[in-house]
């Protein structure tokens, strides 16, 4: 018997004007939590595309349990007990959890499914490895991380002992990571191999026992977590050394930009209200930023902010000019830039080239439209300099697809889009989810150097990390009102939870 | 039978019939614009192979099996028109669909000519074989209808086959990483639809009259099919349900025109006007097959 129950021998696989994956070896040792660190597009979900039988490698063989396999489709791996999280769940919304999870390997009996028989082999597996699942809800009511559990069980039901997490953790907010890596140790203690594919370096720190880290397609070497540190890692997956705090200095606020008073905003889901007289207001050369648990009102009030919802009552000022009511171009204008939450639902068109997004908030404007035709070169000519400027990646320049295009770089095209209107209010929503180390420093640097130009920013974060880094002040949000504002100089990562979790409030006391 | 419930069993049939063949379709991916079109193929091949098989003498009862099952056939051959270009060459479904309506009333006066020898596209067959009783207008359709409904929930919620054609129908990705030939299951979404459609046809033109011109197509019963299996939220039960609906108000519309002192067109319009409505105060709540209309791509992540 091998050593390994799963090895990659030099790999490569090419695509059109780009080797993803140049000669990688990866060895998977039998119970161990092995990380894959890389940046966005240095060719981690290539290679293990390659192991799911998605792609197949131009060079390179896969062993497994140290014999050699071919793994040509899904079903290949499926049959290896090879079992994958997608990012992007692939779970149908109007399924419940129990069908989702026996979806193609049902019980069945003459062709008729006996869900009674799934569900009691699925509650076997959920209390053996502490995965708790309501089997009758349907997934478009539960919660991400019950749909994350929901994913594992789908490869638990199909006895899978070879689990690829493909960045798990993006879409989850600090509670629900925290549960997953308690889920992780456990699926190892019970003698599953786990690959767990990240740019998150203190997820790595927490779980992991072995990382390799790829660059640009290559392998750049593989080491043992206890032996190492953070800034060494990230120092091999950048190339260079990275700085983890933000530098900043000190600006006294000029005028008021935004102000904020009394707004509520309707919900959505139930008769209520989402978000329950907020009042703020946001200075020049600031960064004020909304921090709390996902799912406080955060949301609700970005749109109402932004003009994608409306505002139940209250007034929204902008420099001055009600702009409570006003269209979301007319604020566009008036100096409010979004870069917001959803990059691929509000954030850009993506199925419109690079150059076509990039003009996106500009296209009206006599130098790119003339008498309703639109002037194509300045536009490429516009596209090409914020491309430059900005250092947005991508295959084919100003014409490249933005589906296309990796996670950093489309957030990248949104920064630079929005940042060169240049507005007096950069409204910034979880502007670095799901972003690796280097982009990250990236954006961070952009906002910041927004506040240094005396721009006013409000962000929107979940990452307490971000939030004490980057703001000036620190307002909490609990189930959709401001429970706190503090100063992040005098404050703790502690205090700031128990405000984030409403054990502790100090403002808006007599509000109700 | 009073003439009232007589007319809406007919026509309660066949909307049921081509709704859960539409249903189908759309449950695995693809919409069914075509409804109307294999209808009129359905129809076309039912009636002349029915007024064949009564010039030589055959058996009724085998005249009625013969007859339903080239509807079926014809049907399913004309559907995989769709089919071959939606699945295999990722046509857009919409124009196809379109296409293929547009297609199949010229088509049928063609061979309806070409068979009776005549510049006449009328076809002539002997529809008392199919009735319950010899005067009567409601034919044994009624109990094929009966059995699809009940058929066609069994197979969605209780068999795997039907877990796996929805899932292709809401997330054929998801449906792929599992090991389901989403391919299959949508070939299979459109043949069933091909086949009820195909059946539809032949029992609205058989129930309707003695005779059917085929330069009138199916008069535009595969577009309120659609609308039935909107309404009915392309769920078998309420498919029927919907179905009477639209039945009730397709037999108000042919009996009652004239009386009341309300003008013949108001009546007439009554099944196209009630379906605006419905639709307009279903619309909001109705979901679709979340897939529904995107051709399905292996290769593209």
């Amino acid at each position: 018997m091998s050593d390994y129950v799963i090895e990659m021998i030099n790999i490569t696989k090419k695509f059109p004007g780009i080797v993803a994956n140049d000669n990688i070896t990866l060895q998977l040792k039998k119970g161990e939590i092995h990380a894959l660190l890389g940046e966005n597009g240095a060719g981690k979900s290539t290679l293990m595309s390659v192991l799911f039988g998605l792609y197949q490698p131009e060079e390179g063989y896969i062993k497994k349990d140290g014999k050699k396999v071919i793994i040509n489709s899904p079903n290949d791996a499926t049959a290896l007990h090879i079992g994958m999280v997608h990012q992007h769940f692939k779970l149908v919304e109007i399924f419940t959890v129990l069908d989702n999870i026996i979806l193609g390997a049902e019980p069945t009996k003459y062709g008729f499914i006996e869900r009674k028989k799934g569900a009691e082999r699925i509650k076997k597996l959920s209390e053996q490895y502490g995965l708790s699942v309501d089997l009758n809800a349907v997934v478009e009511d539960i919660t991400v991380g019950m749909q994350q559990r929901v994913e594992i069980l789908k490869m638990l039901y199909r006895d899978n002992d070879i689990l690829i997490f493909d960045e798990p953790t993006a879409v989850l907010t600090p509670q629900e990571i925290d549960e997953l890596m308690k889920i992780m140790k456990n699926l190892a203690a019970e003698g599953k191999s786990i690959l767990f594919i990240t740019h998150k370096l203190n997820e790595i720190m927490s779980v992991a026992d072995r990382c390799t880290v790829l660059r640009k397609g290559k392998c750049i070497g593989t080491v043992n977590v206890a032996d190492t540190t953070k800034e060494e890692l990230s120092e091999m997956m950048v190339g260079r050394k990275v700085e983890f705090s933000v530098q900043k200095p000190e600006i006294t606020p000029g005028e008021v930009v935004l102000e904020v008073k009394n707004v509520s905003v309707a919900s959505k889901i139930h008769k209520g209200e989402a978000v329950k007289n907020v009042s703020f207001n946001v200075r020049q050369g600031e960064i004020v930023c909304i921090a709390g648990i996902d799912g406080n009102g955060q949301t609700e009030f970005i749109h109402a902010l932004s003009g994608l919802d409306k505002v139940k009552s209250g007034e929204i000022l902008l420099k001055g000019k009600n702009i409570t009511h006003a269209p979301i171009r007319e604020r566009s204008k008036d100096g409010m830039s979004h870069i917001p939450e959803d990059r691929q639902k509000h954030g850009l068109v993506l199925d419109y080239s690079l150059e076509d997004n990039l003009v996106l908030q500009k296209y009206w404007e006599p130098e790119f439209v003339n008498k309703g035709f639109l002037r194509r070169k300045n536009i490429r000519k516009y596209a090409e300099k914020l491309i430059e400027q900005y250092d947005v990646r991508s295959g084919q320049g100003p014409i490249t697809i933005c589906r296309s295009m990796s996670g950093g770089n489309q957030q990248k095209a949104i920064v630079a889009r929005e940042i060169d209107k240049n507005p007096d209010l950069l409204i910034a929503v979880q502007p670095t989810r799901g972003l690796d180390v280097g982009a990250i420093e990236y954006i961070h640097k952009q906002i910041v150097s927004q506040r240094n130009s005396m721009k006013a920013v409000l962000l929107v974060s979940l990452e307490l990390d971000e939030v004490m880094d980057l703001s000036d002040r620190i307002l909490v949000m609990y189930e959709g009102e401001i429970v706190g504002e503090l100063d992040p100089k005098t404050t703790t990562v502690q205090e700031l939870g128990l405000y984030m979790a409403g054990a502790k409030r100090n403002v808006g006391e007599n509000h109700e | 039978m009073p003439l009232v419930l007589e007319y809406t069993l007919v026509f309660t049939t066949v909307l049921a019939l081509v709704a859960l063949g539409g249903m189908f379709s759309e449950r695995s991916g693809v919409i069914n614009l075509g409804l109307e079109g294999i209808m009129v193929i359905g129809a076309l091949a039912g009636a002349i192979v029915t007024s064949v098989l009564s010039k030589a003498n055959c058996p009724n009862f085998l005249n009625v099996i013969v007859s339903i099952i080239a509807s079926m056939i014809s049907g399913w051959l004309f559907s995989m028109l769709l089919g071959i270009a939606c699945i295999k060459f990722k046509a857009d479904q919409t124009i196809t669909g379109t296409a293929l309506n547009i297609m199949s009333t010229a088509l049928a006066v063609v061979i309806a000519r070409m068979y009776t020898k005549t510049p006449s596209s009328q076809v002539d067959y002997t529809r008392q074989i199919y009735m319950f009783s010899y005067d009567g207008n409601v034919g044994i359709f009624l109990i094929f209808m009966l059995v699809a409904t009940f058929a066609s929930y069994v197979f969605l919620f209780k068999t795997s086959g039907g877990l796996r054609l929805m899932s292709c129908g809401e997330h054929p990705q998801a449906a792929d990483s599992v090991g389901i030939n989403v391919y299959k299951e949508r070939y299979l979404g459109v043949s069933i639809s091909g086949i009820l459609g195909g059946l539809g046809g032949f029992a609205y033109i058989v129930q309707s009259a003695g005779q059917w011109d085929f330069k009138y197509g199916v008069t535009g019963f595969g577009f309120l099919a659609l609308a039935v299996m909107i309404f009915g939220q392309w769920k078998p039960i309420k498919i029927l349900l919907a179905a009477l609906v639209f039945g009730l108000c397709q037999t108000v519309a042919i009996i009652y025109s004239g009386t009341l002192g309300i003008p013949q067109f108001v009546y007439k319009m009554l099944p196209y006007i009630v379906c605006m409505i419905v639709l307009v105060l279903t619309s909001k709540k109705s979901r679709a097959p979340k897939a529904e209309g995107q051709p399905y791509d292996q290769g593209k992540r």
